[in-house]
């Protein structure tokens, strides 16, 4: 007679979870990617490579690189603030700070892009015509600036947004959805990892003299180095990712305010269905990036937190 | 250098952690700040090191008779060893010691090769000679609390400021790095205050014992002053085993080692009191027992394993207890 350890089930009942885990996985996870690869060839290579070299599609990856270039970098210092501030220091209101940090997961991302809309679009609190002569005289000096030889050129394009503040259905507004809809990542990322560290080495620091960069740059940044590298790299996947606020300030006007998740759906709305998957590829494959990345991450922040104690 | 700490409050909210609390604290002692936990101590040490602030107020806190109350703990010379260590994890045994004076501005910062040199001498003093290039997840804890005194030690401390130096260590370590410290301390000659809740610690390290209850200061003194002569119950009850005797309204208060038991036939009515033996044990050099007397109360005794052995007990048999006579 053979024995087996009390939390193991017998041979059948095993088999039944397993077989059900790996078709839950197939199904939902490894079906649609497969899919999207699938689709995206079948009209075969040429139309896969012209789908992403056309003008449109090269635009919209532009303009995605663009938003998520200006938003990660914003994020990861707000949030490396946000942590530190809330980690670090007991105040009053520190609570209601935390659960604010939230608030962009919480509410939907299309009520997340209409926010704006409705403060700078055409009926908004601040509509275009009424920042335009706020900013007049900022407008003003811009195109004296760009007058100028040698740098003038750093100011042309301020020059004339500033004369015409566009937001809402151009890149502004685009940037700053993006921004808010992926506020949240870093910090919450950080949070927990700066909470369980405490304050001792930070403590350790200021009595051996260090002052405040030395005790962040020294001390601080290095404990929390792959909590950040991590969140910065959730937050950028859900900044190329993001629809549905992007969706609603951006007009979805072709090769100018589409980005790629923006680009598949028109695509894929005029029936060009290898081409939509074609770029979707893009995403599917930044997301397996993504993956890899992470997965390295959690291999080395694993073998740095084995020496913790 | 000595400390002055004069009137010193301190509140968190409604918690009064320290509450007017003033002492002195010898130039060259070595300091044990002693209580049950919630006593203040610790609060005490860290607004000593500048970690936290008394709240405002007649109290000063002054190092040889300068004020330091504003001075950031940063520029306050202390050395401050924390009771976990707070070794910075992702640096060598080196670069750990180096760091206080690798964070001097550029005019005051030691060459490297001078900073090396000193690094090597602190490791020797603290005797970690070779490990300067380990990380701490390398080293055992009563490893990491000296790298931690060598890194305290590396910025000249005018004085230097233990939280709990041995609360994390175990049994054995415990005790060796116990008298290492002191010798340590004998040799370098730094005012040093150090937190505890380990009356034994206490009392066997320091030069002066400062007893701590409920944000104030109950007494202190020389370690066996304070033993021999608590101010009050508390103190005696904190500082070693005692028993506590109730006679009508009044309680005295023995310690163990301060009864003799003897023979039943030898009792005298005028000092002795029969009991009768509960419970022997007599593992170790020291066995102790424990007798109830006629009026049901029980009593601690505390015997060497000699007159143990000479009076032959047994659990059941009655003795007569008398107060030693103390000299």
């Amino acid at each position: 007679m053979s024995y087996r350890p009390v939390t193991t089930e017998s041979a059948p009942v095993r088999l039944f979870l397993i077989a059900c885990a790996v078709l839950v996985l197939a199904l939902f996870l490894l079906l649609p990617l497969a899919a999207v690869f699938a689709e995206a060839f079948r009209k075969g290579w040429e139309v896969f490579l012209a789908s992403l070299h056309e003008e449109a599609a090269l635009s919209a990856i532009k303009l995605t690189l663009i938003a998520a270039g200006v938003s990660v970098p914003l994020n990861t210092l707000f949030g490396v603030s946000a942590a530190w501030l809330v980690t670090k220091f007991r105040f009053k209101g520190r609570s209601l700070l935390v659960s604010l940090i939230d608030l962009p997961f919480a509410v939907s991302p299309v009520i997340a892009g209409l926010v704006w809309v409705m403060l700078f679009g055409a009926k908004g609190w601040f509509p275009q015509s009424a920042m335009a002569d706020a900013f007049a005289p900022a407008a003003h000096l811009a195109a004296s600036l760009a007058e100028y030889q040698g740098f003038g050129w750093l100011f042309s394009d301020l020059a004339v947004w500033l004369a015409d503040p566009k937001i809402i259905f151009a890149l502004p507004g685009i940037v700053i959805a993006t921004t808010f809809v992926t506020f949240p990542f870093v910090a919450r990322e950080l949070i927990p990892l700066m909470e369980t560290q405490g304050s001792d080495q930070e403590e350790a620091a200021v009595t051996l003299g260090a002052r405040g960069w030395h005790v962040f740059f020294r001390v601080t940044l290095p404990n929390i180095k792959w909590g950040l590298l991590y969140g910065v790299l959730l937050c950028n996947a859900r900044a190329m990712g993001e629809f549905g606020a992007v969706s609603v300030v951006s007009g979805h006007i072709r090769g100018e305010t589409n980005t790629l998740p923006l680009h598949v759906e028109v695509l894929y709305n005029e029936y060009q269905f290898s081409a939509a998957f074609a770029c979707a590829t893009l995403l599917a494959f930044l997301a397996l990036v993504t993956l890899s990345l992470k997965t390295a991450v959690e291999y080395f922040s694993g073998h740095d937190a084995s020496g913790k104690h | 250098m000595s400390i002055s700490i004069q009137s010193i409050t301190k509140t968190f909210g409604a918690y009064t952690a320290l509450e007017n609390v003033s002492l002195e604290v010898p130039d060259g002692s070595l300091t044990a700040l002693l209580g049950p936990s919630g006593s203040g101590k610790t609060t005490l040490l860290r607004i000593v090191a500048g970690l936290e602030f008394a709240d405002p107020g007649p109290g000063k806190i002054a190092f040889h008779g300068e004020d330091v109350g504003d001075i950031p703990a940063g520029r306050r010379g202390v050395g401050f060893v924390f009771q976990h260590y707070a070794l910075f994890r992702h640096m060598t045994v080196a670069q750990n010691i180096a760091f206080g004076l690798s964070v001097l501005p550029r005019a005051a910062r030691p060459q490297k090769s001078e900073i090396r040199d000193r690094v090597m001498e602190l490791l020797k003093l603290v005797k970690l000679e070779g490990l300067d290039q380990r990380r701490p997840h390398e080293l055992s804890g009563g490893q990491r609390q000296r790298v931690a005194l060598a890194r305290a030690l590396a910025i000249r401390p005018k004085v230097l400021l233990l939280d709990e130096p041995f609360g994390a260590l175990d049994a054995q370590v415990r005790k060796d790095l116990r008298r290492w410290l002191r010798q340590f301390h004998d040799e370098i000659g730094l005012t040093t205050l150090f937190v505890t809740h380990d009356q034994e610690e206490a009392l066997e390290l320091s030069d002066q014992v400062v007893v701590m209850r409920n944000a104030r200061i109950e007494q202190v003194g020389e370690p066996q002053t304070v033993y021999d002569n608590p101010r009050s119950p508390f103190v005696y009850e904190f500082l070693g085993n005692v028993n506590k005797l109730h006679a009508g309204q009044d309680v005295r208060y023995v310690r163990p080692h301060e009864i003799d038991v003897l023979f039943a036939a030898e009792f005298d009515p005028a000092t002795d009191s029969l009991a009768r033996v509960q419970h022997l044990f007599s593992a170790g050099p020291i066995a102790t027992l424990t007798v109830k007397l006629g009026d049901g109360q029980f009593l601690d005794v505390e015997l060497s394993r000699k007159q143990l052995d000479e009076l032959g007990l047994s659990v059941g048999d009655e003795v007569a207890v008398r107060p030693a006579v103390m000299a």
